[in-house]
């Protein structure tokens, strides 16, 4: 289970995160939504060590990571895989190469033993006989795939996805959500989920939480998101252009241009 | 805009504010690539090894880098036999070209040029790299697989740098003085035993092991500022282009620096 409390990070003057709490059940995905440029980078980074907090805690199980040293860290993130929004894969290296990183570096399997065991991750996300092309040659859709592999390919129990669906076309995005879901049933992983695509939200989430201001205003369900109250949620839900959260800036622009 | 403080600076004021900005700024990048150096040092021998990195960037610090380092320190060697011939028969002293080629390559010439031409071409290829894994967040996913982004980038990168730099200067050092031999001998019709003679006469083994020691630095120096500047790189391809232009520069001006200080040192 990872609880975060209190979580607050700012860049200069900017303060992108003030005072979040979220909590993150076991084997569940919790797919947190919000606006561009509200900080939803920033919290997955800071829940895998790789942005530091300026306050609060994050506990894995317990044990908060804030307070960890760099040694610490390391060990605690081997239980991380991480989805990268342009999937990141290391491109002087092989599709193969890329997906036995990991598995080289921990030297979890002997080296005769990596081409089978990639082969065996490739298959999970739907791939198989491009172990020797180069990250260059594939698409986009293909790239978050192998993304995926390469992120579960030390078999941690967390994984974070930063913006899976973003940049595909709606029919790579469904086959995406569909690995997300098949993978948290197959190995009971954790998730965390940050887009803002709610069509993927809804079909992938256990829970939805929506981060606004640097704060998670609303925790729920798909349906109790789909169904809110709160003004503010369902603008974003709904994607409307004029409601509470373009409310200050259409005054700015009318006070503006008057 | 009414902020009054804006309004009332004059040209002196603003003047000052730049520099001590662009100052500030550098003792920021000093600072960082200090650390950098102490990251570096304490991560080399833990393992897991790097070997198979080190050994890939030798090749291409070194063995890639081998042509344009030997064609300049050929030329450097030719076009000061050609200098100190004609400056020497002022005074009748055209016999001690050979020691002048031979200490000049050497002690200077041949680190300082090698060092240039991989500023250029090494230190570049560095930051363009590790700014573009920055960029799209590669650096990132290392750490998410349990990989110290130093350690495994940074640390070949330096170690190799270090090692293979001095190697090169070898390679220069005696190209420059057979450029310079070529040119007298051949050109300007000295005589060739008085050369040589006078190459071995005057040249102490010091002279070149300073330049192999000044060599090695200057790779290590060439490594870390670069690196460090593709660390830090951000915002896209312009970012990139920016963090490149900065690192060739950075690590230029530091060997011809970098070079003074130790040169006062070790004479």
């Amino acid at each position: 289970m990872i609880a975060i409390h209190g979580l607050s990070k700012s860049f200069g003057k900017k303060v992108v995160l003030d005072g979040l709490d979220l909590t993150v059940p076991k084997g569940k995905n919790t797919v947190v939504i919000g606006g561009s440029g509200t900080g939803k980078s920033v919290l997955i980074k800071c829940a895998v060590g790789l942005l530091r907090p300026d306050a609060g805690e994050i506990l894995i199980d317990g044990q908060d990571i804030i307070r960890m040293d760099e040694r610490e860290l390391v060990r605690v993130r081997r239980r991380f895989g991480m989805l990268f929004q342009g999937a990141a894969l290391f491109d002087s290296m092989d599709v193969g190469e890329n997906v036995a990183f990991v598995l080289r570096r921990l030297k979890m399997y002997p080296e005769r033993q990596i081409r089978e065991v990639v082969e065996e991750k490739l298959s999970m996300v739907g791939l198989r006989d491009i172990q020797r092309l180069m990250p260059a040659e594939l698409s986009g859709g293909m790239k978050k795939r192998v993304g995926l592999a390469r992120a579960i390919a030390s078999e941690p129990d967390i994984l974070l996805y930063d913006e899976p669906t973003t940049g595909l076309d709606p029919i790579m995005a469904d086959v995406i959500n569909d690995l997300i879901v098949s993978l948290r049933e197959t190995i009971g992983v954790t998730s965390i989920t940050i887009t803002h695509d709610m069509a993927s939200a809804y079909k992938i989430a256990d829970h939805i939480a929506m981060l606004y201001k640097g704060k998670i205003i609303e925790v729920g369900t798909p349906e109790e998101i789909r169904t809110t109250s709160n003004p503010v949620v369902a603008q974003f839900v709904q994607g409307r252009a004029h409601g509470p959260i373009t409310e200050e800036s259409e005054e700015f622009v009318r006070f503006v241009s008057r | 805009m009414t902020d009054p403080a804006a309004e009332k600076k004059n040209g002196v004021v603003r003047l000052s504010e730049l520099l001590g900005e662009r100052v500030y700024a550098m003792v920021i990048d000093l600072g960082a690539i200090f650390t950098l150096f102490t990251q570096v040092v304490s991560s080399v021998l833990r393992p897991p090894s790097e070997i198979r990195n080190i050994v890939k960037q030798m090749e291409e610090v070194g063995i890639r880098s081998m042509p344009v380092v030997l064609v300049t320190a050929t030329f450097t060697g030719m076009v000061l036999a050609l200098q100190s011939y004609s400056g020497f028969q002022r005074f009748g002293a055209t016999s001690f070209v050979g020691s002048v080629v031979a200490l000049s390559i050497t002690r200077e010439l041949g680190p300082v040029f090698a060092g240039l031409m991989v500023s250029g071409r090494v230190g570049a290829s560095m930051a363009a790299e590790l700014g573009t894994m920055k960029v799209t967040e590669q650096i990132d996913a290392l750490v998410t697989l349990a990989t110290n982004p130093v350690k495994y980038l940074v640390v070949p990168r330096v170690v190799a740098a270090t090692l293979v730099l001095p190697v090169l200067v070898v390679f220069a050092d005696l190209l420059g003085i057979v450029g310079g031999y070529f040119v007298s001998v051949h050109l300007l019709g000295a005589n060739p035993y008085v050369y040589i003679a006078k190459t071995y006469q005057y040249l102490e083994f010091k002279d070149i092991y300073t330049g192999l020691v000044k060599a090695s630095v200057f790779g290590m120096l060439i490594a870390l500022i670069s690196c460090h500047h593709g660390f830090v790189a951000e915002g896209g391809a312009e970012g990139v282009g920016r963090a490149t232009t900065r690192a060739v520069v950075a690590s230029s001006m530091m060997v011809l620096i970098s070079d003074y200080f130790m040169t006062s040192f070790m004479f």
